[in-house]
């Protein structure tokens, strides 16, 4: 039953906060609107900061999803560099950081999740970075350029994305990986082998199968990477990118049920009615592959504010998506739906050697994912093909020229 | 500034001032317009832009790149005046522009 005067309060001013409170304007919501966000400035986009943003082809005012005013033009109280620090659902009240208390109806934790610090000697140094905030991004913005080494440690995508932009910008790149192959927890072989090509031939190297097991320090500042081998990996500078955590201790605290995330139904309302959790933090139903998961992406983000936005104002849910994301690396457009669940078979259609393929996984005659580099039609028509269940043959979706339409007709 | 007019599938009208440099979806999403999701931010991903250009307009906002093209062939109710607005830069020349929005955006 939604309450267009009810007061809602949103803690995280992320991309799936900021949406949120957007969105449940546009929607038709009258009643106030609390947006707490930990950051100095109002929500933005976070993709651009390991591409565009890093080579200095985006600036803030391209990065924010609505300009500063638009908050007080529509009502919505954004209190910026704050952050919840308990949660009491009896009281229906949220305490801030700056010692005041806020009165929900409503709640949305949208509080993301956090980089993962390496628990090794010398984490503390100057130049170990991360990359997850604007102002991470403008720290390592000013410390990467010609004659500097940069060490990414975490052959991931965030760490690929840094390892390419740090080349546009002129600096010497080496990438640190604890497994045998890039991507090795989110993609497959063909897909590792070609970006390890791709960045060699960007003049990126690599040390794969290298676990970092201290920083080394000069003056303060980072100077070196040892590995598990002995051997020191001279730098200026480190990013790591090892993955992030989600910020559910204040549901956890609070009682709310947690797994890996706060636990929410297909409206994003978590096991409080009163309270929904969306973006990097929530654990939520994926019907297509029947589980439930934590995502890391924008689009997942923008699917439950909207899951949340519609619920609270008594819309219809939006219809279910397939989850997608997408990656920038030099010239290559990778496009990545679905995940790769259950999976029995690979198809590789096309010729990586040609920088144009697409890798579908299948469950039997079914595509659970694609990972499309350079190929939107199989990008596009493997998203709608992943949401509908509809059958394939894998012969012809081998075949590039048989087309992605007919391959789905 | 060039004023841009919006009109949502139902009718309604938005007419925005867009500064030149911005795109023109971002001169939507940056002022709330409903009908244009952006999930990608611009980045020519995700097809979730989708406008259509009136016919006096079209020479001016130039033609789509082949990755544009490739996104709108399948995109649901393309039409010949398809483009996806990220794609679209705005100039002083675009004052006028009208573009009109599908019913959705998947």
């Amino acid at each position: 039953m939604s309450d267009p005067a009810a007061h809602v309060v949103i803690l995280g001013a992320g991309h799936a906060g900021g949406t949120a409170a957007a969105l449940l304007r546009q929607y038709g919501h009258t009643g106030p609107i609390t947006l707490v966000g930990e950051e100095p400035i109002p929500p933005y986009q976070r993709p651009p900061l390991s591409k565009a943003w890093l080579k200095g082809e985006a600036d803030a005012d391209s990065l924010a999803l609505k300009p500063l005013e638009f908050y007080a033009e529509h009502d919505i109280d954004f209190r910026a560099s704050t952050r919840a620090t308990a949660l009491n659902r009896g009281a229906k009240t949220v305490s801030l950081s700056d010692g005041t208390e806020v009165a929900y109806d409503v709640l949305i934790i949208a509080t993301g999740a956090r980089a993962i610090a390496l628990p090794i000697a010398g984490a503390e140094l100057e130049g170990v970075m991360f990359l997850r905030t604007a102002a991470d991004a403008e720290q390592l913005k000013a410390t990467v350029g010609p004659g500097k080494k940069l060490a990414v440690v975490g052959g991931g995508y965030i760490g690929l994305e840094v390892a390419a932009s740090g080349r546009a910008l002129g600096a010497e790149v080496v990438v640190l990986e604890r497994e045998t192959r890039l991507l090795a927890r989110v993609a497959c072989e063909a897909l590792s082998d070609f970006f390890l090509a791709c960045h060699e031939q960007h003049g990126v190297s690599f040390e794969l199968g290298a676990s970092a097991v201290a920083f080394e320090g000069q003056g303060g500042h980072v100077a070196g990477v040892t590995l598990a081998d002995g051997r020191t990996v001279a730098c200026d500078a480190v990013v790591v990118g090892v993955g992030a955590h989600p910020n559910d201790e204040i549901a956890r605290d609070a009682g709310l049920e947690t797994a890996r995330g706060v636990v929410v139904d297909l409206e994003a309302r978590t096991s409080d009615p009163a309270i929904f959790a969306i973006g990097d933090v929530a654990h939520r139903p994926m019907p297509i592959y029947d589980r439930m998961f934590r995502m890391e992406s924008v689009p997942n983000a923008l699917e439950q504010a909207k899951q949340a936005a519609a619920a609270i104002t008594g819309r219809a849910a939006p219809a279910g998506e397939a989850p997608w994301q997408w990656s920038d690396q030099y010239d290559v457009k990778l496009q990545i739906a679905g995940y790769a669940f259950d999976v029995d078979e690979i198809v590789v259609r096309g010729d990586p050697a040609s920088g144009k393929f697409a890798v579908f996984h299948l469950k039997g005659d079914l595509v659970q994912s694609v990972e499309a580099i350079n190929s939107p039609p199989e990008f596009m028509m493997g998203r709608q093909l992943i949401l509908g269940r509809k059958p394939i043959s894998k012969q012809r979706l081998a075949d590039p020229s048989v087309s992605m339409k007919e391959v789905a007709a | 500034m060039a004023k841009i007019t919006y009109i949502e599938n139902d009718g309604a009208e938005h007419v925005i001032d867009v500064k030149p440099g911005l795109s023109v979806m971002e001169g939507a999403v940056k002022n709330n317009v409903p009908g244009i999701d952006a999930d990608c931010g611009g980045a020519c991903a995700c097809a979730t832009c989708h406008v259509y250009v009136d016919e006096a307009w079209r020479d001016k906002t130039g033609a789509p790149s082949a990755m544009e093209e490739s996104m709108l062939d399948f995109a649901e109710n393309v039409e010949p005046s398809s483009r996806l607005s990220c794609q679209i830069k705005v100039t002083d020349a675009l004052d006028g522009l009208v573009v009109r929005l599908p019913e959705s955006q998947h």
